[in-house]
């Protein structure tokens, strides 16, 4: 892992998802959503077999295909065509939700719009009026999945914390994220609001990141 | 003897009236019954309940259905793409409703409707916008949402192979929403690309079993590489 526990330079976003990708385990089944959860993959080591689960109803999804072998049968959540892995299985909408509801998916990787101290997960819809809302399948996988772990950046571009006390986006799922990787920090999550920064990147302190965030951290960096 | 193929797609869409609820297969170009899409569109019906994953996109099938005027209602987890303009066109048009379901109770429904289930509570979806209204229950120690099932008059799909009784084999993510619709719609149609003779599908291999199926019809593949 080249990215150290304090890394001197703020994360980029590729950084990010290679962050992630260093703490998923070996054997782990793992959804990762449209954006820089998908760049995870770029940073998984083949001998961990780790299972890609795409929720269109595959497990053990491989590459993106390119050229010849792109096939319109084989396609990602992103409707992006994908390659096999060898030991992967197709099954059905239905079936590929119970992995997902019923507990049987370790890992979800999901962007987001505002993540709340108690785990709370706004990634879905703005809630501007006159926006059609879109869902897709990220209630189920913020409710389904045994983690959640959300890569976003720390601060909106009008400089105001994604990290809140509490959602002002409409909720995607109630105290589901355990932890949330972004470019100056690693934050881990509990039920009962407690916020333990793990990690910190470039020069930002604990005490910078509550200033940020508002919110009472608690450093765990050591 | 039972024979479930018929002779052309116009044939296996003549019954169906205004006013239908019709489920359509597919995820992305995966499992689009796009001729019987296409078929559909030809009878200029009208009052139709559409439940797909999406809404259309581009200027092809369901969207093309959704321009014409013919759906009256969408049931779906994702309508808005970057490509989904005639949909985008009628909903602030006010001209067409919207049902929007996140995907695993969109599957679940499916299924609960070809299984004879009345209703049933998940997580997903608990503390959204998309429950309010919805009646909850606290059970084990996790809050969930009761959802009933979405039955449908037809179902759309897009097979691989199929027999004359109906049994078919699917191919890769075009299997996605097949399985479930054939078994949630009173009359369920089927498109393939490959008809085989009755005991020619290894009947371990059988995906969907041909009492969920009424018609097929065969249409040639446009993706090169779905060979028999």
């Amino acid at each position: 892992m080249s990215i150290g526990h304090r890394h001197p330079e703020k994360l980029t976003r590729a950084q990010m998802a290679e962050r992630v990708a260093s703490d998923v385990p070996a054997g782990a089944v793992v959804n990762l959503g449209i954006g820089i959860p998908t760049q995870v993959s770029n940073y998984l080591n083949p001998e961990h077999e780790i299972i890609l689960h795409t929720e269109n109803g595959m497990l053990g999804m491989g590459p993106e295909a390119h050229g010849d072998d792109i096939d319109t049968d084989l396609l990602n959540a992103g409707k992006i065509a994908v390659t096999e892995s060898p030991g992967c299985s197709y099954f059905h909408h239905a079936d590929s939700f119970a992995i997902m509801r019923g507990g049987h998916l370790d890992i979800a990787v999901l962007g987001a719009f505002q993540v709340s101290q108690n785990g709370d997960l706004a990634n879905w819809h703005t809630g501007e009026p006159g926006a059609i809302p879109a869902v897709g399948g990220a209630m189920d996988l913020a409710v389904g999945a045994k983690d959640v772990f959300v890569i976003m950046e720390l601060m909106t571009k009008a400089g105001t914390s994604k990290l809140v006390r509490e959602l002002s986006y409409p909720v995607t799922g109630l105290g589901c994220v355990t932890r949330v990787y972004t470019e100056l920090a690693i934050f881990d999550l509990d039920r009962t609001g407690n916020v333990r920064v793990t990690e910190t990147y470039g020069d930002v302190s604990v005490a910078d990141l509550c200033d940020m965030t508002h919110l009472d951290l608690i450093d765990a960096t050591q | 003897m039972i024979n479930k193929f018929r002779d052309s797609v116009d044939e296996v869409l003549a019954d169906i009236p205004d006013g239908a609820t019709i489920m359509i297969g597919g995820f992305g170009l995966a499992g689009q019954p796009i001729d019987l899409i296409n078929g559909l569109l030809r009878r200029k019906l009208s009052g139709l309940t559409i439940v797909n994953n999406n809404a259309g996109n581009a200027d092809e099938g369901l969207a093309l259905l959704v321009k014409s005027g013919a759906v009256r209602k969408v049931i779906c987890s994702f309508p808005r793409q970057v490509d989904s303009w005639h949909f985008d066109a009628k909903y602030h048009a006010g001209e067409i409703e919207l049902e929007l379901v996140p995907q695993g109770n969109l599957a679940e429904r499916i299924r609960a409707a070809g299984a004879g289930i009345g209703a049933f509570f998940t997580p997903s979806g608990y503390g959204t916008t998309l429950a309010d209204g919805k009646e909850t229950r606290h059970i084990d120690g996790r809050d969930y949402v009761l959802e009933y099932p979405i039955t449908a008059d037809y179902a759309l799909i897009k097979a691989h192979k199929a027999d004359r009784w109906g049994n078919l084999l699917y191919r890769k993510t075009s299997r996605n929403f097949g399985p479930i619709m054939a078994m949630a719609a009173t009359t369920t149609i089927v498109q393939v690309p490959y008809l085989v003779e009755l005991g020619d599908l290894d009947p371990e291999n059988v995906v969907t079993p041909g009492i969920f199926v009424d018609r097929v019809v065969q249409v040639a593949s446009t993706n090169p590489k779905e060979h028999s």
